[in-house]
């Protein structure tokens, strides 16, 4: 795994002490909110509804068990027992004092980890597919991408002070799991013709009030063009990037405004000036940070298991885990399991320090000491031997991590909502809980199939509801919360924004109305073998319109 | 005129300083984390007094980001329009056991 290097631990030592420092001018009243504002988002520090909020960068993802056990104990010591993980793979504290952040940082600090670039119009925090370096399909592990990203980005002096808040994913392979086309910059892995790695690069994708898809501007960009590239489409941002409207400021507006085919031009004429310079990446550049990320010492084992086999028929439950929760490993023998963080009736992505620790030991005794955080706000133990997955599933179910719902209907995204944060409208954890316990019967959700419901609580859109087959935003009407609904959205490699189903649902109907919603993709499937989103796109909204305003 | 026409009664809320915990102004000039000691605001000129009082103390660096909101009259005293100062009277509906209603169980 990467560990800092000492220019990364100098660096975030210093940052810590003058942090402590400026907290201190603060509390004394040398500075003003509106001095200090800054300077505690620039680490991360938030006020939200009823407390400070802490978001804690956990790059690409990626966490060793002394990392997770540090989180843990900050989360005991520091903070109310427990902690967020969000869709961007950070995780939140929300009950943190003004007093105590610089010791948290400097907990931090000591497990090489940070609140950097988790706030402000910076590079933020490069986010990569949860199953890097293990998925069977990838042609590389993107987090090498993402930690050259990081060295590139962190604190560059041009693109420090951005017109807007800026977001890189990096997907393995073809098939996304890091929601590439809705981030500012998205690159998918892929060979070339010759079997040369390098990119296919999106730009403009976003959310919030404006959902757009992020735009193809160029097929493959070799590996070693890999940082020139990206400095060039930057350049064109920080350049024609709108400063004067922060509605329009997003480099989606950019792209949209001027044209995919004129925009990429730009960038090509920006980076041939560059492409050859001091940011051509050489082979042993690259080599020396795929060296970070070696593979763990695997055994080599058989594919088949017979002891899985058996205690697969021999338990249901843990069948029915295995067959949500378990996915391909690349090495024989090995298996991928998701750590669900979505209990029914549960806060998605919450996790109590114990639990916290149950996962790191669970690492510890069967996966490497590595756990991931996921874009859909769940733990990951990605190198598990399969025949110790009984074990692990045991180990989780006494932690109450083992429900068996991953990329089922309840394994809903949601963001904090009003119940937290500053901007919100609406509440939608409890949204999010009121459907998960309407189909917490395992049967019925495996009978569903893969489908997502993704809520925020404003337009914002934290929790991607744009690209959900099911979103909900919250909004407020007088006072009072309503919920609109969105479907057809995807984030996978088919990417699609979802279409508005029509008038919004109160806090008694919608649980109701994401009912009829799976009833009508019950009634109009195929067959099993067709998931929602297909069912959707081949009948369109129509008939789940009809059924939802029937009433009405 | 202003200070006579009929507008909804406001408190001041701001957040503090070293806990960034919910806190209303006081008739005194103080602070208190509960809204049934807040002063209560019935006309522009009241509303005007209390603001002042707010943002001398943000200026001072005791609160941050002080606003008026509406209230209206309840049996244990003011009680917030809308979901969002209801909760931030309370603390997050989904854990009862945190924030302010914690304590008042
Ligand atoms: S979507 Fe809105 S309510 Fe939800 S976390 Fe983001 S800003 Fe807050």
């Amino acid at each position: 795994m990467y560990r800092y290097d000492e220019f990364d631990r100098t660096f975030v030592t210093q940052r810590v002490e003058q942090f402590r420092e400026q907290v201190a001018r603060r509390v004394s009243g040398e500075l003003s909110e509106d001095e200090f504002k800054p300077l505690r988002l620039t680490n991360g520090l938030y006020l939200q509804l009823h407390a400070y909020m802490l978001r804690v960068a956990i790059p690409y993802g990626t966490l060793s068990s002394r990392q997770l056990r540090r989180l843990a104990f900050i989360a005991r010591r520091y903070d109310r027992g427990y902690g967020h993980f969000t869709t961007r793979q950070n995780i939140q504290f929300n009950w943190p004092t003004l007093g105590e952040v610089p010791d948290i940082l400097e907990e931090l600090a000591e497990v090489e980890m940070h609140a950097i670039q988790t706030s402000g119009n910076c590079i933020r925090n490069t986010t990569a597919d949860a199953t890097a370096g293990v998925a069977a399909d990838e042609i590389a592990d993107s987090r090498i991408y993402c930690e050259l990203i990081r060295q590139w980005s962190t604190l560059h002096p041009e693109f420090s002070f951005l017109p807007r808040k800026f977001k890189v994913a990096v997907t393995g392979s073809g098939r996304d799991r890091a929601v590439t086309a809705a981030h500012d910059i998205g690159l998918r892995l892929k060979r070339d013709a010759d079997g040369r790695v390098g990119f296919e690069v999106l730009v403009g994708g976003g959310q919030g009030r404006t959902p757009i898809l992020a735009v193809t501007i160029r097929e493959f960009l070799p590996e070693r063009h890999l940082l020139s590239y990206l400095e060039a489409v930057l350049r064109v941002y920080n350049q024609l990037g709108r400063r004067d409207n922060i509605y329009k400021a997003r480099i989606k507006i950019l792209v949209r405004e001027t044209g995919t085919a004129e925009f990429a031009r730009l960038v090509e004429e920006e980076w041939a000036h560059i492409r050859d310079g001091e940011l051509a990446l050489p082979e042993q550049e690259i080599a020396r940070i795929r060296a970070y990320f070696a593979p763990p010492p695997y055994e080599a084992l058989a594919d088949a298991c017979p002891e899985l086999d058996a205690q697969r028929a021999g338990n249901r439950a843990f069948d029915a885990w295995v067959r949500s929760n378990v996915e391909a490993h690349k090495r024989p023998g090995y298996a991928v399991a998701t750590v669900s963080l979505k209990p029914h009736g549960g806060i998605p992505g919450d996790a109590s320090a114990d639990q916290m620790e149950a996962v790191a030991d669970l690492a510890d005794a069967f996966g490497f000491s590595e756990i991931r955080v996921t874009y859909k706000q769940n733990l990951l133990l990605p190198d598990l031997r399969q025949r110790d997955l009984f074990a692990v599933w045991r180990g989780l179910k006494e932690a109450g991590l083992a429900t068996a719902n991953s990329h089922r209907l309840s394994d809903i995204i949601a963001c904090p909502g009003l119940d937290y944060c500053n901007l919100a409208n609406a509440r939608s954890i409890p949204i999010a809980q009121m459907i998960s316990t309407r189909f917490a019967d395992l049967e019925r959700e495996q009978e569903i199939g893969n489908v997502t419901v993704n809520i925020s609580g404003c337009i914002n859109a934290c929790a991607h509801h744009h690209v959900a087959n099911i979103g909900i935003l919250g909004v407020d009407k007088k006072g009072k919360e309503f919920y609109q609904v969105t479907l057809g959205g995807a984030a996978d490699e088919t990417a699609a924004i979802g279409d508005i189903v029509g008038p919004a649902f109160d806090e008694d109907a919608i649980v109701g109305a994401v009912e009829t919603v799976v009833d009508v993709y019950l009634a109009e499937r195929r067959d099993a073998a067709e998931p929602f989103i297909d069912t959707y796109r081949r009948i369109g909204i129509k008939p789940f319109k009809e059924k939802l305003y029937a009433a009405r | 005129m202003r200070g006579s026409f009929v507008m909804p009664n406001t408190a001041i809320t701001a957040n503090r300083l070293l806990d960034g915990f919910v806190i209303y102004l006081t008739p005194d000039g103080g602070w208190s984390e509960s809204l049934a000691d807040a002063a209560i605001a019935a006309t522009e000129a009241e509303l005007d007094a209390l603001q002042a009082v707010a943002e001398r103390d943000a200026r001072a660096g005791r609160v941050i980001g002080p606003y008026a909101f509406d209230v209206q009259p309840g049996a244990d005293g003011p009680v917030p329009l809308g979901q969002r100062e209801t909760l931030r009277t309370l603390g997050p509906s989904v854990r009862t056991d945190l924030g302010y209603q914690a304590a008042r169980r």
